[in-house]
């Protein structure tokens, strides 16, 4: 087994996610069910072979430091699912 | 014939001639997606009054300012792809009331070409799945036949496409979500080079492998699409600044002095001996145009799913990371408490099933520990794999193979087994991972009459080459204007 369902709860914790025990359970299963599919990539050697992260050879895309026009305010909050027409609402952290 | 069946480039002939009025046109269409959205479910928003009115205005003018490919032609766009004022959904509940303050860049292209948007089509949730089965909004249904899967995640674009209910479309494509969808509805779709298409107001997935395309009728339709929202974008720091060509200097007839490679790898087991006879008989029609083919070898395909299936959820699990219940989406009526309860109730209510397993495995993968084993090996097979694409576009110009080893399948087949529909994408993975263009354009039809498509890849950059293929296999062949039963 590659990970266990202690795993997934710490893991679920990391992503901010509640899973149910049933869900636990089901996960437990279905992960390491596609963790051992994708063990088959050991089944290559990639000493000395560079990473990609990207498709396309980039070199850094840089713009000018200018102020440009963004959202205002209003706008920003208009999906907000808590405003006070001025901020974003949370419930209280301190 | 039904204004609603005909193509971009048969419409502009008409609006531009005034013989027929886009209203006229647009009102056909939204007739069309009133008769089938109850069989198929494309949509998830229909914008009526407001296409009827862009229509109308259109009329109005006298003149159009150049380029004005799409002026007066109604079109559909992706739910996961931002339009001003318009609720924005992306499949999912958690984006369920979202209306975006802006618009894609590929919108502002649509718009700036005149196009009329009909509305938004319906998708796996974040364009996770292969089969629009994950959509927090019921499935879409293949138009050829309403039991089976029209294929994922654009699969709303493609059956809205299928059935007439726009003229074109777009969609996204992750890991073969324009080509998988296209194959089974039998129309053209092409995911263009990673970097060609502004991914801005595109809701990431998976950042380093999303791309936008078209969805279309024919060929030429699909040139003309990528006219409209091919090049360089400024908000978009991984568009790349190379020239974008006029698409339709690739419509030429003839194939002589192209190569195409038949990667042997492809053709294995697995594959549905009805699309491998179909694939099989497309390479002799392009033959039979001038082409040469060669058999070839991509070592490290059957390594893609796996590569893909650690690469595209640790990208996922960052960015889906955003979804806090706070600037927008949905937020838990039932934590006001604590933050930490709130984040955890509204990302668990939120995300449907497949989209929290994405996660899940997405951050296991790049958790403490597991990076080397996972992410880092997953990065190393990804330019094992891209590297099989350059050496073999040594000699050949562009690659043909099946898009899916099978035809649709049913709905709910494969709906409590992940990991097979994961391997269902086991010939559009490879191309998504080396950033190579692709398309797939219908080439024949199974013995139970659902669409089969026919992959063809090229270098990066290389659309022109796809499409001057697929033009060529068109002139000989009439699937692509073969049409759903009624």
């Amino acid at each position: 087994m590659k990970i266990t369902p202690e795993e997934v709860e710490h893991v679920a914790r990391l992503a901010r996610l509640e899973v149910s025990p049933d869900e636990k359970e089901e996960l437990t299963r279905q992960m390491n069910r596609i963790l051992q599919y994708v063990e088959k990539l050991n089944e290559l050697d990639t000493t000395g072979v560079s990473s990609t992260s990207h498709a396309i050879d980039l070199e850094n895309a840089f713009r000018d430091d200018a102020v440009e026009a963004s959202l205002s305010r209003d706008v920003s909050l208009e999906n907000a699912p808590e405003s006070n027409g001025a901020e974003f609402v949370v419930p209280r952290i301190i | 014939m039904e204004l609603y069946r005909l193509t971009i480039h048969e419409l502009r002939h008409l609006l531009d001639r005034r013989e027929v009025s886009a209203e006229e046109v647009t009102r056909s269409v939204l007739e069309r997606i009133r008769k089938w959205e109850p069989r198929i479910g494309a949509y998830l928003s229909v914008l009526e009054e407001a296409a009827t009115e862009e229509a109308r205005h259109f009329d109005q003018r006298q003149s159009w300012r150049e380029p004005a490919l799409l002026a007066g032609v109604p079109v559909a766009v992706k739910d996961v792809i931002c339009t001003k004022g318009i609720r924005t959904t992306c499949g999912s509940r958690i984006l369920r009331n979202f209306v975006p303050p802006f618009d894609a860049t590929v919108m502002a292209h649509l718009r700036g070409a005149g196009a009329i948007l009909l509305g938004k089509t319906n998708m796996d949730e974040f364009a996770m799945g292969s089969s629009t089965e994950n959509s927090a909004f019921g499935p879409t249904r293949n138009p050829w036949n309403p039991a089976f899967i029209p294929g994922g995640s654009s699969g709303g674009s493609a059956a809205a496409v299928a059935a007439d209910e726009c003229v074109a479309a777009l969609g996204s494509d992750t890991g073969g979500s324009i080509r998988q969808p296209a194959s089974h509805c039998g129309v053209v779709g092409l995911k263009p080079t990673y970097g060609r298409v502004s991914r801005f107001g595109l809701v990431a997935f998976a950042s380093s492998l999303d791309q936008i395309g078209p969805f279309t009728k024919d060929i030429t339709d699909a040139a003309l699409m990528m006219n409209v929202i091919a090049g360089y974008d400024r908000r978009d720091s991984t568009s790349v600044p190379v020239e974008v060509p006029d698409y339709r200097d690739s419509l030429v007839g003839g194939l002589r002095g192209i190569t195409i490679g038949i990667p042997r790898e492809y053709f294995g087991e697995g594959l549905d001996s009805q699309v491998e006879a179909a694939v099989r008989a497309a390479i002799r029609v392009l033959e039979g145009r001038g082409a040469r083919c060669v058999d070839v070898s991509l070592p490290h395909t059957e390594y893609g799913v796996a590569a893909y299936y650690i690469v595209a959820p640790a990208e996922a699990s960052s960015n889906l990371a955003r979804y806090d219940g706070v600037k927008y989406g949905f937020r838990h009526p039932a934590s006001r408490d604590s933050l930490m309860e709130m984040y955890q109730k509204s990302r668990s209510a939120g995300f449907g099933p497949e989209v929290r397993r994405r996660i899940m495995l997405g951050t296991y993968v790049l958790s403490a520990g597991y990076y080397e084993a996972y992410y880092k090996k997953a990065s190393q097979v990804r330019t094992l794999i891209r590297k099989d694409f350059l050496e073999t576009f040594k000699v050949c110009h562009v690659l043909v193979t099946p898009v899916a080893p099978t035809p649709a399948f049913a709905l709910g087949e494969k709906a409590d087994d992940p990991l097979q529909m994961y391997l269902s994408d086991v010939f559009t993975l490879p191309a998504s991972l080396a950033g190579i263009p692709g398309l797939s354009l219908p080439c024949g039809l199974s013995s139970k009459g659902l669409p089969i498509g026919l992959q063809i890849l090229a270098p990066h950059f290389q659309e022109g080459l796809t499409l001057r293929v697929g033009y060529n296999f068109e002139q000989e062949t009439d699937f692509h204007r073969r049409c759903p039963p009624e």
